[in-house]
């Protein structure tokens, strides 16, 4: 019966060596022996999504992962949003200004939803953020709110890449197809 | 709450994964593949296996190929390993791309991009959407065990609730979909968005074939189906609390009419553009 499992896990850019039962999830090993506490538990059953984290860069439910599973992923959580100096990231800003959050429990899992699905969808309409802010629950804003910061962040994000392109030096004759 | 105890194999391939299930036979061993329902469960305990054979690292287990057969069809292979989130994202050709639309109703984007479709066609959930589309589309699932490989297809799959033929040392490989269904769709009806759905209904207007989700044990295929009001009569359905037969049939009777009218709305779609 093996009890304890050595386990190497990437998180934010760290390299950890832990040795855990393999029944632990990636949620409690982030909480409990990392000490990453921006990950929240709430119904570790993959219904709520407050444990939501990037993996590889793609949100899942920390709760339905057993941190052995996922030893080769690259992990990150929402206290890698964040400056090292404390300063809010662009998305985290769109939260702030929108209200989108009030009690704040459900917040880490959105943020962490809201900034791998933009990464991988960044021209996403309101209407297909609105289907993907459905993947967790928040019980006080009425997730308006939320739907209105990671609109806006999309739109600064896609106005920053257009005004980058714009300045950007015209490519030399014969360098594009 | 948290798992109860287990220990943790990682199979390196699928003969090693077969070789464990064989091996631990008497210890109620487990698969671990994208563990989106499995691992639910046994938060609720309601799963306790002795032994997980984790199989996501086995190689070569995850992917959609696409081939022509001696007949000139297109012939899809998918991966067992392949998530819904993979579906969702890839251009399976007008043949196919049913599949890659019905993996909106496949629970939210988190468990899409760890879920699998080996994993929900060995889990069998009623309701479940992969196991309605492998009925309705005559998939083949093809599975390995100790003796090696064998196909059994999707009509003869399903046994009962959370229960289908595979052996308990045999491992799912990939899921064969080689009847092109450029005109068909499935809908369905759950109270959340992402919820289980209470019924699910798929149609296929090439063959005439209609399959049901939520009124029975396993998928219900019924072949040269009949109206919505034909079929949804014909469904052998009890009252259950919070969902009376009559709310049920009402609903197959509507989810039918909207599957075949969505697959008729995608050809068109398809044909204009």
């Amino acid at each position: 019966m093996t009890d304890v499992a050595l386990v190497e896990l990437h998180v934010n850019g760290e390299r950890h060596d832990l040795a855990i039962p393999p029944r632990r999830t990636l949620a409690d090993v982030l909480r409990h022996d990392l000490g990453l506490t921006g990950t929240h538990v709430g119904c570790e059953h993959g219904i709520c999504g407050a444990c939501t984290v990037l993996v590889d860069g793609a949100p899942a439910r920390a709760c339905l992962l057993f941190a052995i599973q996922v030893e080769n992923a690259e992990i990150r959580t929402v206290e890698s949003l964040a400056d090292p100096d404390g300063g809010l990231s662009d998305l985290q800003q769109c939260f702030s200004e929108h209200h989108g959050l009030q009690c704040g429990f459900c917040t880490p899992g959105f943020l962490m939803l809201a900034e791998g699905y933009l990464a991988e969808e960044p021209e996403a309409t309101r209407e297909e953020i609105r289907e993907v802010v459905a993947s967790n629950l928040c019980r006080c804003t009425g997730y308006q709110t939320i739907t209105d910061a990671i609109d806006d962040c999309a739109s600064r994000r896609r106005a920053a890449l257009q005004a980058a392109l714009d300045t950007a030096p015209e490519p030399t004759a014969g360098s594009t197809a | 709450m948290k798992p109860a105890t287990f220990t943790y194999h990682r199979a390196s391939s699928v003969r090693d994964a077969v070789g464990l299930l064989s091996e631990l036979a008497e210890e109620e061993p487990k698969l671990l593949a994208g563990g989106q329902s499995l691992v639910a469960m046994m938060n609720y305990r309601m799963a306790r296996p002795g032994h997980l054979v984790d199989i996501t690292h086995v190689p070569g287990l995850a992917g959609i190929r696409r081939s022509t057969g001696d007949d000139g069809r297109a012939i899809l292979r998918i991966g067992a390993l392949t998530t819904h989130r993979a579906v969702e994202k890839a251009d399976l050709g007008p043949e196919f791309a049913v599949l890659s639309r019905a993996m909106r109703w496949v629970g939210h984007l988190p468990i899409r991009t760890r879920g699998t479709v080996g994993g929900s066609i060995a889990h069998a959930d009623a309701t479940a959407e992969w196991c309605l589309l492998a009925v309705l589309l005559d998939a083949r699932i093809v599975a390995e065990g100790p003796a090696g490989r064998r196909e059994i297809g999707a009509g003869e799959f399903f046994l009962g609730p959370f229960t289908t033929a595979l052996e308990p040392d045999e491992v799912i490989v990939e899921i064969v979909f080689d009847r092109p269904a450029p005109r068909a769709a499935l809908t369905e009806y759950a109270d959340r968005r992402g919820d289980f759905a209470v019924v699910a209904a798929g149609a296929d207007l090439d063959t005439g074939s209609v399959v049901l989700g939520g009124v029975a044990t396993v998928p219900q295929l019924v072949r040269a189906a009949g109206t919505p009001d034909e079929i949804a009569d014909a469904l052998d359905l009890r009252d259950e609390p919070g969902v009376p037969a009559a709310y049920r049939r009402g609903l197959a009777r509507t989810l039918v009419a909207r599957a075949r009218a969505e697959a008729a709305a995608t050809t068109e779609e398809d044909s204009n553009g």
